[in-house]
């Protein structure tokens, strides 16, 4: 590097040329997602909030856990280099809530599509609310069922066609924020994967949040609506709403694991057997 | 001597054995598990959760046995149906969790009070794909409690999932009996296993565990591979069948598992016959039976469900020796001494 030279440019490139360095040592790269996919978008916005929250001193790598369901967001799990668990279909979250109960150190992150989460999974989902245990969740939502074809989801849109809805979906779809607000998650945002620097700022609130946490995000799968990716994310830029939908402090609702802590420290200590 | 009761006894013998985790849902007959670990676990310094179904509580167990606890969850017939697919999880992923199964009569909500061993097959069998269980028979309560402890060190050992098999009369029981002292697998502070040898989350890095066919974190694809893994986890519950026998040299043996084992003990009091007490199903304790049934001339095996396990008899009795009869006394009623006499007394006969 030439010297008396440090140009804004130059540092920040260099800046930038170590951040990515950094993010390599995070992931196993090529995905075997589709060209186009929007799941990769979604990882890159996670790990791009760890490391910052990293460099924050807030977090520390070996203290995270992946948690995925299957699915082609199930998928994610195979792509990175720290410590993960590629669980069953639908249930992530419960193996996730085994994890935090046994080692409530850890930050654990659970991975899930909209058919993992909210069709097989669903009453996991709404209890994990419920208990507002200390789980990240970031939904990769792309309203159908990626990985077996394409078939609707339960946030597959009325009258869409998909495999399983030649005719059109009959059926009305969730609305996964609102229903997590409902279930008592303590905090919830919505984004798309057009809102990358909205997303990555609320995956890192998420990620700092003790609490249950969910992260929406509407994902496009190009493989199996046939439609361009660039179609896909013009068509998520005028969505509404996405922001952050609810945020409880965390002194407000006591979290879940602390709680049964706590207790279990006060019952050693007032000694009642 | 002090007056237990069966679940109670494995309860208890769970947590001697260093068992920190458990998570269930409830259903008779198998509540007062999870009573007791949902009173003395905190004392201990474990954890206990009551999950929204048995899917999630096998789920939680498992996850928490990645994490370094001693782990377990216990259900009865319909919450073992629901469990079946992470069995197989935990099986494929290598991580130890036992699963206490008192079996009361099905299908489906069938008679939730009355005993059955109707699920045997299940246990062996019960989820899609090969894969290695370890299955354990509970016949009273001090078998309740020493094969539960087994089923924890067994589990640690061959990092696999172990079923324990108990029934509505054994869950139910109340015996005077002495429990001795039994070993804890050697847990830390946290309640944290050892396990110097299995992938730890959150002490170990970049820990990756799949139900994809794997070997070292790597995903396979190759046949050749996935023939050699199965056979690799298989290999590794391959010493663990485990059997009682008594009066061995008889004419007439009773084959018992679990709660039959009883009514077998009371013929043999007023009857020549002999025992054999099968204490794992998981695997089959096929040598030894070879042995017996070489001498003997007719082997009684009484279930209470629709003749399961005879057939797993039959199979190594037929394909060893062809002198040795196998009668199967089938029934859904409870396996009483007189069903048990009346059988050999008819096999005398002819
Ligand atoms: C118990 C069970 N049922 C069905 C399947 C087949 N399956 C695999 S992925 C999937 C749906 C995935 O959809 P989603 O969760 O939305 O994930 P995506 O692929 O869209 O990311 C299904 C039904 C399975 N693996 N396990
Ligand atoms: S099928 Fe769709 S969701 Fe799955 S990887 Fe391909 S583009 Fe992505
Ligand atoms: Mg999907």
């Amino acid at each position: 590097m030439m010297t008396g030279f440090g140009t804004p440019t130059t540092a920040q490139q260099a800046g930038q040329a170590s951040n990515q360095d950094k993010l390599r040592e995070l992931v196993k790269l090529p995905t075997t997602w589709c060209p186009g996919c929007g799941n990769g978008i979604i990882l890159g916005a996670f790990l791009r909030a760890c490391l910052k929250l990293v460099d924050n001193k807030e977090l520390e790598m070996k203290n995270i856990v992946v948690v995925s369901g299957i699915g082609c967001s199930g998928r994610v799990t195979q792509f990175l280099k720290f410590s993960s668990v590629h669980s069953t279909h639908g249930r992530a979250i419960p193996l996730a809530t085994g994890i935090k109960l046994a080692n409530p150190e850890l930050k654990v992150v659970v991975m899930m599509g909209d058919g993992d989460a909210f069709a097989i999974g669903g009453n996991h989902f709404i209890h994990a609310a419920r208990r507002n245990i200390d789980l990240t969740a970031i939904i990769f939502n792309n309203s159908l069922y990626g990985m077996t074809g394409g078939q609707l989801s339960p946030t597959t849109q009325e009258g869409e066609k998909t495999p399983s809805s030649p005719f059109g979906n009959v059926e009305r779809p969730f609305n996964i924020s609102e229903l997590a607000i409902t279930a008592g998650a303590t905090y919830v945002a919505r984004w798309t994967t057009f809102h990358v620097k909205q997303l990555q700022k609320s995956i890192e609130d998420a990620l700092s949040h003790r609490g249950f946490a969910v992260v929406e995000v509407i994902t496009g799968c190009p493989t199996r609506t046939k439609k361009k990716p660039s179609e896909l994310l013009k068509m998520q830029k005028n969505i509404r709403p996405l922001r952050v939908l609810k945020k409880v402090e965390d002194q407000e609702v006591e979290e879940f694991v602390s709680k049964y802590y706590r207790l279990v420290r006060e019952l050693g200590k007032t000694g009642r057997r | 001597m002090r007056l237990v009761q069966g679940n109670e006894a494995v309860a208890e013998a769970a947590i001697k054995a260093g068992c920190r985790f458990y998570a269930g849902y409830p259903i008779t007959p198998s509540s007062e598990i999870m009573h007791f670990m949902a009173r003395k676990l905190p004392e201990v310094g474990g954890i206990f959760v009551q999950m929204e179904d048995e899917i999630a509580s096998l789920a939680a167990a498992i996850g928490a046995s990645m994490a370094g606890m001693v782990s377990m969850t216990a259900t009865s017939g319909p919450g073992f149906s629901l469990m079946q697919e992470n069995i197989g999880y935990t099986a494929m992923t290598e991580v130890p969790v036992v699963i206490v199964n008192v079996m009361r009569a099905g299908p489906s909500t069938g008679i939730p009070t009355a005993p059955s061993q109707g699920d045997v097959f299940q246990a062996m069998y019960g989820s899609h794909g090969d894969y290695p269980v370890i299955v354990i028979c509970l016949a009273d309560v001090l078998d309740s409690y020493l094969l539960t402890a087994r089923a924890f060190h067994l589990a640690e050992k061959c990092r696999t999932p172990v079923v324990v098999l108990s029934d509505e009369i054994v869950g139910h029981m109340r015996e005077s009996v002495t429990l001795p002292e039994i070993e804890s697998i050697a847990i830390d502070e946290n309640g944290k296993a050892e396990r110097p040898e299995m992938p730890v989350i959150g002490r170990d890095p970049d820990v990756y565990y799949t139900g994809l066919a794997s070997e070292d974190g790597r995903v396979i694809s190759d046949l050749d591979e996935y023939d050699r893994l199965i056979k690799r986890l298989y290999r590794k519950i391959g010493g663990v069948a485990s059997c009682k026998i008594e009066n061995g040299d008889a004419d007439t043996i009773l084959f018992t598992y679990g709660s039959t084992y009883r009514a077998a003990k009371a013929v043999i009091k007023v009857a020549d016959v002999g025992i054999f007490k099968a204490e794992t199903l998981n695997p089959f304790p096929e040598r030894e039976l070879r042995k017996v049934a070489k001498k003997a001339s007719r082997i009684i095996v009484p279930e209470m469900n629709v003749g399961k396990v005879v057939k797993e008899v039959e199979r190594v009795v037929y394909g060893s020796c062809k002198s040795c009869e196998v009668i199967s006394v089938a029934t859904h009623r409870r396996i009483d001494p007189f069903t048990i006499l009346e059988a050999v007394e008819m096999a005398g006969r002819v």
